[in-house]
């Protein structure tokens, strides 16, 4: 039933710092299906946001092959990895990434704007997406108004906007109280249930615990893969 | 594409002294290319239309008689009647260099000459009062004369009092038959266009003791056919004195184009010294841009993370600088029109911005934005999402 939506195979990325070779990620494989809720964790300098950038098509790998629904991202120009990640990716940032002179709509419209949506069913979709997240009534409001709680919600919206295959959340709730935290993990939950697949990056193992699959990344190898009950035994 | 426009205006708005200062570079560059072609083409109009009311379609010409070769004013009369499909009138001009009298009063500035009856044509003069010297006055050598509004004005009071009377030139006593229109509107002085004194050349002639004539005046149907005619008329002369030094025709349009050449030249050199300072504030234009790239590197990234691809980033930049600049040149013709009125005013000209100062400066400060704008908004364009991100 389940359809692999990437597939990583001995994926290698590798930085020159002098003389020195760095491997930022080291032979990685990975394969996840739709509908996955899926934890990268790792400590900083582990090579988990090597990888999240390869996942995202933000970067391309030194070696390996990327196949991202069903496309070989590996072989990409420029405009193309843009084209991907205009849509089939959502993006999630720690520091939201709101455009600060944008009110809320136009922030959550911009995918769509890239994508050449026309305006009428441009604005229609965004506000769909800001009511979503609650925040239907705010889209006049400048993301510096909103709490980061709300702001996060916001950029949630924006990554929802676009109907994308994949949402990639780079430690969505690292600059969040606890409380808030819970909330948009709930909403990740909330997500994923409704049949989106999340890939949330963290090093923070009580967040990886919310996930429904584990991947952990050591020095630029996963160390581990398994579902979230063997994690929570590991620990 | 509109969207970009949008874009380019919020970020303008949005950093409103920045924008400001910037565009002043090109506000000022635009308004003094527009001040000074604007002056420069309204000085030169006003050159032009002063020097074609001194007759744009006259032909002046100056032969030295000497005993062996001479030209008669019978010579130059059958000339000038061979070649009447091209020239309009002629006269021959002979100054008299003498004072005029009434009673006690004398004028000394007064320009006395001896024309023929066809020299108020040329002159494209009218008569206030009485009549024209006549073709009779001159084969009989009346002692006629026709008079400047100037000269009636200052010794008889007026045109009406003066006709009928006699003035006294060089010692013979003149009978006054007309009196021209006065011409300069402005001021009646010594010396100027209404201070005048015509009468027949036969009388000039024994006047002066000179029997040959030495300064004729044409005038011709076509302006355009100045160049043949001047060459015409110098053919005619070489046939009789086989010297050239001994004549010289001028022809006055030839010297207004030499004019309008010269103010031109003049022209694009000022205008060249604003276009240096367009530069300038092109490169001002280009400074910003690359600061503005810097400061919004992250804006950047984000956008690229969103899948906007280059070409996007790149036409938002270049929009960007080209609207600036275009908003620049706007307000800079304004404050060019505006300026170029007021000085206009100041020096006495009817100075108005001409289209052509207008178009080209509006149109050089939007290239300016876009030539520019291009350099950051490649960089912009090209950085790597990843950095952009990254960065704070």
């Amino acid at each position: 039933m389940a359809e692999p939506l990437i597939q990583l195979s001995h994926i290698y990325k590798i930085y020159m710092m002098g003389d020195e070779e760095v491997r930022a990620n080291d032979d990685i494989s990975l394969t996840i299906d739709r509908g996955e809720f899926v934890a990268i964790v790792g400590k900083s300098g582990s090579g988990k946001s090597t990888l999240m950038n390869i996942i995202g098509a933000l970067d391309v790998a030194t070696d390996g092959e990327y196949i991202l629904g069903g496309e070989d991202v590996g072989e990409m120009s420029d405009n193309q990895l843009a084209e991907i990640r205009n849509k089939m990716i959502g993006f999630v940032f720690q520091q939201y990434n709101l455009l600060p002179k944008l009110n809320l709509l136009e922030n959550v419209e911009l995918p769509l704007l890239y994508a050449g949506v026309g305006t009428a069913e441009r604005r229609e979709r965004a506000m769909q997406s800001l009511e979503r997240v609650g925040l239907a009534e705010k889209w006049k409001n400048l993301p510096n108004q909103l709490s980061g709680g709300q702001q996060q919600r916001v950029s949630i919206a924006r990554a929802l906007a676009g109907n994308p295959s994949l949402i990639l959340a780079d430690e969505p709730t690292g600059a969040l109280d606890s409380r808030t935290s819970r909330e948009v993990l709930d909403f990740f939950k909330k997500l994923n249930d409704e049949g989106n697949t999340i890939i949330i990056i963290t090093h923070d193992n009580s967040i990886a615990l919310e996930a429904r699959r584990v991947v952990r990344i050591h020095d630029g190898k996963i160390n581990f893969d398994g579902d979230v009950k063997d994690y929570a035994a590991i620990l | 594409m509109l969207q970009s426009f949008k874009l380019a205006l919020k970020s303008i708005q949005s950093n409103k002294m920045r924008s400001f200062l910037t565009m002043l570079g090109i506000i000022i560059g635009v308004a003094s290319v527009i001040i000074l072609v604007s002056l420069v083409n309204s000085y030169m109009s006003y050159m032009t239309e002063s020097f074609a009311s001194l007759g744009t379609n006259q032909i002046n010409v100056n032969v030295t008689n000497i005993s062996s070769r001479s030209v008669s004013v019978d010579q130059m009369y059958e000339f000038y009647e061979e070649h009447t499909d091209m020239f309009d009138n002629m006269t021959p001009m002979v100054q008299v260099g003498t004072t005029v009298k009434h009673g006690s009063d004398t004028m000394s500035a007064t320009s006395v000459a001896g024309v023929s009856e066809e020299y108020l044509d040329i002159k494209a003069y009218e008569l206030e009062q009485g009549r024209n010297i006549q073709y009779s006055d001159i084969v009989s050598r009346q002692k006629v004369c026709v008079i400047g509004y100037y000269v009636a004005h200052e010794l008889y009071g007026s045109p009406e009092k003066a006709v009928d009377e006699t003035l006294k030139i060089g010692g013979y006593a003149f009978r006054i038959v007309g009196v021209v229109k006065r011409q300069d509107e402005e001021e009646l002085e010594d010396g100027g266009t209404d201070d005048f004194v015509w009468m027949p050349y036969s009388c000039a002639v024994k006047m002066a003791r000179n029997a040959n004539i030495g300064s004729y005046t044409f005038t011709i149907m076509d302006l355009s056919s100045a160049g043949d005619a001047t060459e015409l008329i110098e053919n005619f002369l070489y046939e009789i004195f086989k010297n050239d030094d001994l004549y010289r025709v001028t022809a006055m349009s030839e010297m207004l184009d030499s004019l309008n050449s010269m103010i031109t030249m003049v022209s694009a050199g000022l205008g060249g010294i604003a276009g240096i300072s367009l530069l300038v504030a092109g490169v001002g234009v280009m400074n910003i841009m690359l600061v503005s790239v810097t400061e919004r590197t992250r804006e950047i990234g984000i956008r690229k993370a969103l899948g906007a691809k280059k070409s996007v980033i790149l036409q938002q930049f270049v929009i960007e600088a080209a609207v600036q600049s275009a908003l620049g040149g706007i307000l800079g013709i304004l404050l060019g029109s505006v300026a170029t009125e007021a000085v206009g005013a100041l020096a006495g000209l009817d100075a108005k911005p001409t289209p052509g100062a207008i178009l080209i400066s509006f149109s050089v400060s939007v290239a300016i934005g876009l030539f520019f704008g291009y350099a950051p908004a490649r960089r912009a364009a090209g950085l790597n999402p990843i950095d952009a991100l990254r960065s704070e």
